[in-house]
């Protein structure tokens, strides 16, 4: 049996993945990764739009602060975050945007004086201030009160990945590319690292660490329509699952893109809304000022595309043959704002579509696009039930993005995890109790048990055909558990996923090679995207409220009553075909921002006994701490003590200086 | 959006299969047929053939969006990325094969990442900040707006390792950094948060394994799927090299 040995195992080379290990190793613990992929060809890269960080450089971001990218994030979240882990991260945000300009990202920059925008359809001039010239710039994203979305013209992932990769080789942190982690070894308390299988050779073997990360980002292949790429199919989520302690929090809560190229879902990023794209109707009516008349267009993804789908019910989609679709019209934007700012949009929609956004609309559709459920950890990124095990970025659910996550904060959450947690890890390494005395018998057993479920599928005899049941799981989910939500489909979608999970345990197949198999993939991944699948539909069926991504048509108010908890759930057997849900119930007494109207979709929702009470408590801290912004977040809601030490402190802008 | 008329021809990709690691195998032609639809892409159509016809055939996607540089692979004798490839652009007759130059991992899968990282540490293709360490919570050192999106052109290689591939001075030279690694050095030169002088530069790529063993043939130019500036980078890299040797 191979066995690797590592201070700290990091399954999963994205952007939360890389930066995790930076921490780890510049801490003086080696770290290896694990990638099915290079890493700078991880889903990271897709990354169009940008990240959200309250530098406040530009003019529309004057008077931005961690306290207004907090307040949009918690609304954004329709208050399922966690508040604390909100403010860890806006505080860190910067800082992380920041770092990444001293290590290389070609942030675009601003320009002083004058120039033209476009804002509701109308051409605005903005000037820029002199002392802003060449610091990074921020543009318009949907759900945010200012411009706070950093970006390098329209390849902001791209940019960051290459940066924090060639950083991860700059430090000699080894990526094990082309690996896949099956398992995890653990003896039902304890994590010991995992069993990975080589996608080249085959081979089995074991990784044994003092701490491993899951940063595995996100699922969105579970779904027929998604902007995710084909690698995204939710395994690292799966094998945390798998292990029956480790609990998977708020699988329910699923978002969906309101621009993917219709049919294909690629996604054209949400920069082109804010930038002053318009939603058509077949008509080549503009609708969503019809239906959201403050934020419009700009409204938070959940919303824009329930409002999208709401029009094509009402017969105001565009038919094509391969179904309705709503038109994205960029065209006032003009040519050189596309050719420079928009450029990854102009590819796409002329090799995917045959489209020339300049001068024609882009068909679109809402598509599946973000996992906010994940591997539930604590503030610090440690998993609650399995000691030694960590998660970062879209894998995880330390919860910041509650039940929808504002376009933005996603790859500034990978960036931003990645700092904390590589500390803690690095925190948890420091600690010589905490270095394991290796079971091996247990490690050889996991190895073993691999093997023979591998071995299973070429020998057992199975009839099953991999493909067809993955294809009827990815119908399923977008038909069943898409974005309008009801009890009667999402009961029949739980009961024809479990028979699904069933089948998946006899198939048998066509090419029965232990290699390089691309069939036995299929077969082994399948078998673990039923149960993240079964997860979110049957998270979704006992969730009888409308929150956030979670609409049901049934219960379409947000209940603060019953409802203000977060799902977590578990899979205890191997043979069981539903997971077994718990909630963990949100503090109202202890948040900062009580629940109340996003600002923007529906203004009918329960509250919460706690609410009133809890309002009138902040409403005084407020009015007695008005002059100080700091003193009145502190006597709030303290968080400080859950940031690492070296990521403390105030951030400096323009407007404020310290 | 764009519907073709010819939406139902009939297709024959002859993909070049071979598996290294089974002994006994040696590389040959496989022809699939299948039927066009609108819109298709080599993803879709590669994709349809593994999953109704041989669920054995390799080949690389991720983002099948054409930006994370996976499917690189030689499309009717060009290198190209698969994904982007609209079916209705090419014959009916599809010829795929793997591309050259990169270590085989089976059929029309090359291990491009492992020779993109041994490159990467070759070249240290990452900003040197010569010790000058940054305080996080102050107010990022300002740049060049112009500046800045020059040093993004450069950076918007995808590593899919096209050019490598069509590159005659890569076939004889096994260490040639290739476009892709002159092009990074010209981004770094560029970058003024990277404190490297040319003298640096001219250690990493200044002989016939870097700048000096390009033929300026400029398949490469022609063949990069972000349609990066290679040739005036590579020439205007030679200088500064040149440059610099006769500095000694
Ligand atoms: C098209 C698109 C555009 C987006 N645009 C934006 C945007 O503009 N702004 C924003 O904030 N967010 C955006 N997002 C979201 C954001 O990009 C992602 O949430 C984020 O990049 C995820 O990063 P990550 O590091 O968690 O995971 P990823 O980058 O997805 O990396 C996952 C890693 O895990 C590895 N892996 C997975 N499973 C295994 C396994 N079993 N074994 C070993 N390795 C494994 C993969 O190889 C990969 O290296 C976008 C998402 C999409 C789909
Ligand atoms: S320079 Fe162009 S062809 Fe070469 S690896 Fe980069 S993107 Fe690909
Ligand atoms: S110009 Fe130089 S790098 Fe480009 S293909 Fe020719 S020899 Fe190779
Ligand atoms: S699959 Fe990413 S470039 Fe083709």
């Amino acid at each position: 049996m191979k066995i690797v040995y590592t201070d700290v195992l990091v399954i999963g080379g994205g952007l939360a993945g890389l930066r995790l290990a930076i921490g780890a190793k510049r801490r003086g613990h080696d770290a290896l990764i694990l990638s099915l992929v290079p890493a700078k060809r991880s889903h990271s890269k897709a990354a169009q739009g940008g990240m959200q960080a309250s530098l406040g450089n530009v003019a529309k971001g004057q008077g931005d602060t961690e306290d207004v990218h907090f307040e949009d994030t918690v609304r954004g979240s329709d208050w399922g975050a966690d508040q604390e882990v909100v403010r860890m991260f806006v505080n860190t945000a910067p800082k992380a945007v920041r770092e990444l300009a001293a290590w290389g990202v070609p942030w675009s920059r601003v320009r002083k004086g004058d120039r033209e925008v476009i804002i509701n359809g109308q051409k605005v001039t903005i000037t820029e201030r002199d002392e802003a010239h060449g610091l990074i710039a921020q543009r318009d994203f949907g759900g945010t009160k200012k411009w706070r979305t950093c970006y390098a013209a329209d390849g902001t992932g791209h940019a960051m990945i290459n940066t924090v990769a060639d950083q991860a080789i700059a430090d000699s942190i080894p990526v094990h590319e082309r690996k896949e982690a099956l398992s995890l070894i653990h003896d039902g308390s304890r994590c010991y690292g995992a069993v990975v299988r080589d996608l080249i050779t085959g081979e089995v073997s074991a990784y044994v660490a003092t701490a491993t990360a899951i940063c595995t980002g996100g699922a969105g292949r579970v779904y027929r329509t998604t902007t995710n790429a084909v690698i995204c199919e939710g395994i690292g989520h799966a094998i945390a699952l798998e292990t029956g302690v480790s609990a998977l929090g708020n699988m329910e809560a699923v978002q969906f893109h309101p621009t993917g190229i219709f049919p294909a879902g690629i996604l054209v990023t949400e920069g082109c809304r804010g930038d002053g794209g318009l939603l058509k109707d077949v008509d080549g009516h503009r609708f969503m000022p019809d239906y959201e008349p403050e934020k419009k267009e700009l409204a938070s993804r959940d919303v824009v595309s329930r409002r999208m789908e709401e029009h094509i019910k009402k017969g105001k989609g565009h038919k094509s043959r391969f179904g309705e679709h709503i038109w994205l019209d960029i065209t006032l934007l003009g040519e050189k704002h596309i050719h420079t700012n928009l450029r990854e949009v102009w590819d796409i929609c002329h090799y995917f579509l045959g489209v020339d956004p300049v001068k024609e609309m882009i068909p679109v559709r809402p598509a599946q696009h973000y996992t906010m459920g994940g591997v539930r950890t604590d503030p610090s990124g440690q998993s609650p039930t399995l000691k030694g095990l960590f998660s970062a970025g879209e894998a995880a659910c330390w919860d910041m993005h509650g039940f929808n996550r504002l376009g933005g904060n996603s790859v500034a959450e990978t960036v931003v995890a990645g700092m904390i947690v590589g500390e803690t890890i690095a925190d948890y390494c420091d600690k010589l109790a905490n270095t394991p005395t290796v079971p091996l018998g247990l490690v050889r057993e996991f190895v073993e048990r691999e093997q023979a479920k591998l071995a299973a599928f070429t020998k057992g005899g199975g009839r099953e055909d991999a493909s067809l049941i993955k294809g009827e799981m990815q119908d399923l989910m977008t038909a069943k558990v898409g974005i309008f939500r009801t009890g009667k489909d999402l009961e029949e979608a739980v009961d024809k996923l479990q028979k699904l999970l069933v089948r998946s345990r006899s198939i048998g197949l066509r090419s029965p090679s232990l290699g390089a198999n691309p069939e036995l993939v299929t077969a082994y991944r399948v078998q673990r995207m039923l149960k993240i699948a079964l997860s979110i539909a049957y998270g979704a069926a006992v969730r009888t409220e409308s929150r956030g991504a979670h609409f049901r048509e049934d219960f379409p108010r947000r209940n603060d009553a019953e409802w203000l908890k977060r799902t977590l759930a578990t899979w205890k057997s191997e043979s069981d075909t539903l997971p077994t849900l718990a909630y963990e119930p949100l503090d109202v007494t202890r948040m900062e921002l009580p629940p109340g109207w996003r600002g923007y979709g529906a203004k009918d929702y329960i509250d919460h006994p706690d609410t009133p009470e809890r309002q009138k408590a902040v409403e005084a801290i407020r009015a007695q701490y008005a002059s100080d912004r700091f003193a009145m977040q502190k006597a709030l809601m303290p968080y400080e003590h859950l940031l690492p030490e070296v990521l403390r402190g105030k951030n400096e802008r323009i407007d404020e200086r310290f | 959006m764009a519907e073709t008329s010819n939406s139902h021809r009939k297709l024959r990709i002859h993909a070049l299969r071979y598996n290294p690691a089974k002994a006994d195998d040696t590389p040959r032609i496989q022809t699939y047929e299948l039927e066009e639809a609108p819109g298709m892409t080599l993803f879709i159509a590669l994709s349809e053939i593994r999953e109704k016809q041989d669920p054995s055939l390799q080949f690389d996607f991720v983002c099948r969006a054409g930006i994370c540089g996976s499917c690189g692979m030689m499309i009717n004798g060009l290198p190209g990325l698969a994904c982007r490839t609209v079916t209705k652009d090419l014959p009916a007759d599809i010829s795929l094969a793997p591309l050259p130059f990169f270590e085989l991992i089976g059929d029309l899968s090359v291990n491009t990442g492992k020779w993109m990282r041994g490159m990467s540490e070759k070249l240290e293709t990452w900003v040197h900040s010569m010790g000058q360490s940054t305080d996080l919570k102050r107010i990022e050192e300002a740049m060049d707006p112009a500046l800045a999106e020059e040093v993004y052109e450069l950076d918007r290689c995808i590593e899919c390792g096209c050019c490598v591939a069509s590159c005659g001075t890569a076939r004889m030279r096994k260490d040639f950094v290739g476009a892709v690694g002159l092009n990074k050095m010209a981004r770094f030169r560029l970058d003024p948060r990277d404190k490297r002088t040319d003298a640096d530069f001219y250690e990493l790529v200044g002989d016939d394994n870097g700048v000096f063993g390009c033929m300026s043939l400029l398949a490469c130019h022609d063949v990069c799927p972000k349609n990066l500036p290679l040739q005036t980078q590579i020439a205007f890299l030679r200088r500064k090299m040149v440059l610099q040797g006769t500095k000694g």
